[in-house]
């Protein structure tokens, strides 16, 4: 093992050469080629566009308050729009880009040990992608917005009276490019730039979830964009392809779409996986359980998600010879999914938790992912399904995937590398308390929709019968209690900048690459190469009071030295 | 982004790298970024990454050929008819010249790599007349059909100087009868006859096929042998619905231009974005950035023109060669 | 990790590249010459009435042909198995997508109805005038 800790330059030193302060001024951030810069850019924008979605979803719980209008002004096409915008910023602002994008620029090519990424001018190009998305997303809403949903099912999509439409299938498009340019990048990157000693079965298991993710994002978004250009032309030009009068199949679009949107709910989960098997090992500093499974399995999710997609079709007009093969495909995906859940409990059990933030939105992630996993499995029957589909049951379990899990994930994950982003500590209190509050409100506002869709609640509904109010109502201050706790954690990791303590290198016990070089990290991430051992591997680490933080020791070192794991 | 040739040595100004690089590598070839420790260690990672994005091309593409077999799966009649009026000797001269361009586009890497600027610059040069050829050639095809009328979507029943419906009428009165269960089952059915696609259409009704580039103006001639009505004055000969009045014209005839469009305009699109980048290569090329260390962009680009190469190799068959 | 500089020997004269794999010339013109006669081939047979077959063989010629301007036009015969892997396994995913839509459209066309069944139209006409399943009428503008 490198010393690491061994001759020190002074904390003057150590405090200018940091990527925050290696140059200053707007343009070194504009037309940076740094990965941690751009993954930082990107944290930014998605949690920005994070607020924005997650107030259009707070309209929508209290537009829900009553039966009715409750809003005074919110009509029920200004509801239409309202989760419409809500769906689509959330899913291709948020999610899609908040693990690969924003925490994966910034944590890959530490964590690999290289200097940065294949293709940065590259990966800053897709960052601007992004932005233009993003700004296309806005010109749609000065521009009449758009009430298709966000799945834009055709004829929806193709006769709305909405003057945003197609100003917002562009910027999907342009954020779809975005995805595919970071996809390419993060291959070719672990493929290419893996240090001496860096072996495949070596990678930290969030790198395996990213090149997974990284797979999808390349093979699956095409389609997306090529959907995309067909609607934009059958609105524009009339083409037919998709309407039915005109010798046209609406539920080829259905296809079309969801070959790209079932992967990528998958691009959402993946990544997220990835973290969740990072934070459990090191804040249980215990080695991972069934590593080479862990890897695998994720593989195989990626894989398997391209062979599942009909089962969002159950009761759009799909013959009952595919509906029946893609509801026995759709079951496979559980065993990957139960693979991983399983080994990340092997780890947890006999481990020595630290329940620090990261680790409790670990836990978060392990409950909520499993009830969201679990009525995965009542949907993908064709039957229950019938019963079920486009009903809130369908709204909270994709809530309990994508929210409850993607995004805990990725706020896990921002709390677990938020000392290494900023080199700064946060309030373990503060931050703590947080994910609690979240964790109750998630549960109060979802758990509830699950009862409501099992009555018979449809979802995108203005109206509802007057039986359906009390679970309504439970579910909107459920949502209020919840976003009390976004609030918190925001204030929670903002004051830390200001007034946060310093971090230290490796403030958690972590074994991989990025918790050998400095908080924040330097400009070129290591001073020196770093030797690449087994990550998961924490015997040789002892908690320095000094730094408050965990050193390398020797004598530790040694000791595991002659006694490898495996 | 500038693209000169000192930024390749060092997108970050940092002199000190630690670690694995190769000594000497860098200060050897100033093309070497930073992070890579060889050329070949650059050169093998732009090509994985051109792979990447030619992978993303062909799902991208893959999305309108899979639009395109169930389109044809569902009225093959469609495909059978219309594809006669698509000019087979234009496609397959466009196909030869893509080729052509192709081939020299692989002579210009062999070039680069063997330094010889001047072959590969011309090489490069004759690549790009390639383009323009086969966008000069496309240009003629589709100025033609939309001057004939053969276009996507309703305005294929409805020409824009056809204000009566005269047309439109002609093809809902000749089309098909329903079949009889079906009246019953729907009284309504024969008020929308053009969606029933007719159920057989014996291939030896269509036009000959080497007929086919004179097709348009033969409907016509049969019009007035089966009584039709025709225009009687000459301005009829210029009248840009003339496939309107081909008895033997299916229903969702306009599927197969819809998709015929989508499909060749999408790739005539990679033409043009292929010709930007024949242009910067040219433009860098007689720059003399390229020598047989480093060709990567010309390699590259090679790469984007053959995967425009082959998607044409199978847009012709499938939309010219419709037997 | 293994590098694609290529150690392929030819009998050729020419300076060794440092990185790629050097195409002989012979191989280029004669791999073109293929191309252009493969088309006049696959342009021929459409006059010819096989049947089912003109789109088999019209098919497989273009398989034949891009299979040729991959393995020497793109280098992909000397260049890394990842990478013809890429190119194959994106085409396969192609093929899987079409596969599932074609089962799936087949399988429903004959249940599919053309146009609106009248009570519909009546309703749609009475309640939505140009909703998007309205049918296509002869005297439409």
């Amino acid at each position: 093992m490198t010393t690491i800790h061994a001759p020190r330059p002074t904390a003057l030193e150590v405090q200018t050469d940091n990527y925050l302060t290696h140059s200053r001024g707007f343009l070194s951030w504009a037309l940076t080629l740094d990965h941690k810069r751009i993954g930082v850019m990107y944290m930014v924008g998605v949690l920005a566009s994070f607020f924005v979605g997650g107030m259009f979803a707070l309209l929508v719980r209290t537009e829900l308050l009553t039966p009715g209008q409750t809003i005074p002004g919110v009509t029920a096409d200004v509801y239409n729009q309202f989760f419409t915008l809500h769906g689509a910023i959330m899913v291709f602002l948020v999610i899609i880009p908040s693990i690969p994008a924003a925490l994966g620029n910034f944590v890959l090519p530490i964590m690999l040990g290289a200097k940065d990424v294949a293709f940065p001018r590259l990966n800053l190009g897709s960052f601007y992608l992004w932005v233009f998305g993003a700004c296309f997303t806005l010109v749609s809403l000065a521009m009449g917005g758009f009430d298709t949903g966000w799945t834009f099912y055709t004829p929806y999509s193709t006769t709305s009276p909405a003057g945003g439409v197609i100003p917002v299938l562009f910027g999907v498009f342009v954020l779809g490019f975005s995805s595919i340019f970071t996809g390419m990048n993060f291959i070719v990157t672990v493929h290419k730039l893996r240090p001496p000693g860096m072996t495949w079965f070596r990678m930290p298991l969030f790198l395996w979830a990213i090149y997974a993710t990284a797979i999808i994002q390349v093979l699956a978004t095409p389609v997306l964009a090529i959907t995309l250009m067909l609607l934009v032309i059958e609105r524009t030009i009339n083409i037919g392809i998709f309407d039915p009068s005109m010798g046209g199949d609406p539920v080829l679009f259905q296809h079309f779409f969801w070959f790209y949107s079932h992967p990528a709910v998958y691009i959402m989960i993946l990544p997220a996986m990835g973290i969740i098997s990072d934070l459990i090992s090191v804040h249980a500093h215990r080695h991972i359980f069934g590593y080479k499974f862990i890897a695998l399995s994720s593989i195989a999710i990626a894989i398997f998600s391209f062979l599942v997609w009909g089962h969002h079709m159950f009761i759009s007009g799909q013959s009952p010879l595919l509906n029946t093969l893609f509801s026995l495909i759709s079951f496979s995906v559980a065993i990957p999914s139960a693979v991983k859940v399983f080994n990340w409990l092997t780890t947890l059990y006999k481990g020595n938790i630290s329940l620090t933030t990261p680790m409790l939105y670990a836990l978060s992630f392990l409950v909520l992912f499993t009830i969201g996993g679990l009525t995965g499995i009542h949907l993908a029957t064709l039957n229950t399904d019938v019963h079920l589909h486009d009903t809130y049951f369908v709204v909270a379990h994709f809530h309990y995937v994508m929210m409850g899990s993607a995004l805990i994930g990725m706020i896990g994950g921002l709390h677990h590398w938020w000392p290494k982003m900023t080199g700064k500590m946060y309030s373990e209190a503060l931050g703590s308390t947080a994910c609690v509050i979240i964790f109750i409100g998630f549960n109060v506002t979802f758990f509830t929709q699950f009862y409501l869709g099992s009555k018979g609640m449809p979802r995108r509904y203005y109206d509802y019968q007057p039986e359906f109010q009390v679970y309504h109502v439970i579910s909107t201050l459920g949502s209020y209690f919840m976003a009390s706790g976004f609030f918190l954690t925001a204030y929670c990791l903002i004051s830390s900048l200001i007034g946060g303590r310093k971090a230290p290198a490796n403030p958690w016990g972590g074994g991989s690459l990025e918790w050998q070089c400095d908080s924040p990290p330097p400009h070129d991430n290591f001073a020196t190469q770093p030797s690449v051992g087994d990550c998961y591997d924490f015997r040789s680490l002892r908690w320095d009071e000094a730094t408050q933080g965990y050193v390398i020791d020797p004598v530790l070192a040694a000791e595991a030295a002659k006694h490898p794991l495996h | 982004m500038t693209t000169l040739p000192t930024t390749h040595a060092a997108p970050h100004d940092a002199p000190e790298h630690g670690g694995h690089d190769a000594h000497g590598e860098h200060a050897k070839y100033p093309f070497l970024q930073h992070h890579f420790d060889t050329p070949a260690h650059q050169f093998g990672s732009a090509k994985l990454g051109m792979w990447l994005f030619l992978a993303t091309e062909v799902l991208f593409f893959g999305g309108l050929f899979v639009a395109y077999a169930v389109l044809r799966a569902r009225f093959p009649e469609v495909f059978s008819y219309a594809s006669h009026y698509l000019n087979t000797i234009m496609g397959g001269v466009n196909t030869c010249v893509l080729i052509l361009s192709s081939l020299t586009m692989a002579l210009a890497v062999r070039f680069a790599q063997t330094n010889k600027k001047n072959a590969m610059l011309l090489c490069l040069v004759l690549t790009f007349m390639g383009a323009v050829g086969f966008m000069v050639i496309k240009y003629f095809e589709y100025s033609h059909k939309i001057h004939q009328h053969l276009v996507w979507g309703k305005t294929f029943y409805v020409p824009p100087d056809d204000a009566g419906g005269e047309a439109e009428k002609l093809v809902l009165s000749k089309a098909p009868e329903l079949p009889a269960a079906l009246v019953v089952a729907n009284p309504a059915g024969p008020a929308i006859p053009a969606f029933e696609p007719i159920p057989a259409v014996e291939v030896s009704a269509i036009k000959a096929a080497n007929k086919a580039p004179s097709g348009l103006s033969t409907p016509r001639e049969q019009a007035k042998e089966e009584g039709l009505p025709v225009a009687s004055h000459d301005a009829a000969l210029e009248h840009p619905s003339l496939h309107l009045s081909d008895p033997k014209m299916p229903a969702n005839t306009h599927m197969f231009f819809a998709i015929y469009y989508c499909m060749t305009g999408l790739h005539g699109i990679h033409v043009l974005a292929g010709m930007v980048m024949l242009a910067w290569l040219i433009w860098r090329g007689a720059r003399g950035d390229f020598n047989s260390n480093y060709f990567t962009p010309v390699d590259v680009g090679g790469l984007y023109w053959h995967i425009v190469d082959l998607v044409w190799i199978f847009l012709f068959p499938i939309f010219y060669l419709i037997h | 990790m293994a590098h694609n500089t290529s150690h392929e020997h030819n009998a050729s004269s020419e300076p060794h590249p440092l990185v790629g794999h050097l195409v002989p010339m012979w191989l280029l013109f004669g791999v073109g010459t293929s191309l252009l006669v493969l088309t006049a081939i696959t342009v021929a047979v459409r006059y010819i009435d096989v049947g089912e077959f003109n789109l088999v063989i019209a098919l497989g010629v273009a398989v034949v042909k891009a299979t040729l301007v991959a393995l020497f036009f793109m280098h992909l015969k000397w260049d890394r198995p990842f990478n013809l892997l890429t190119f194959v396994g994106s085409m396969a995913f192609v093929v899987l997508m079409m596969a599932f839509c074609l089962m799936d459209t087949g399988q429903y066309r004959a249940s599919q109805f053309k146009g609106n069944p009248p009570d519909v139209e009546s309703t749609l006409q009475a309640n939505a005038p140009g909703a998007p399943v309205a049918r296509f009428k002869p005297d439409a503008p």
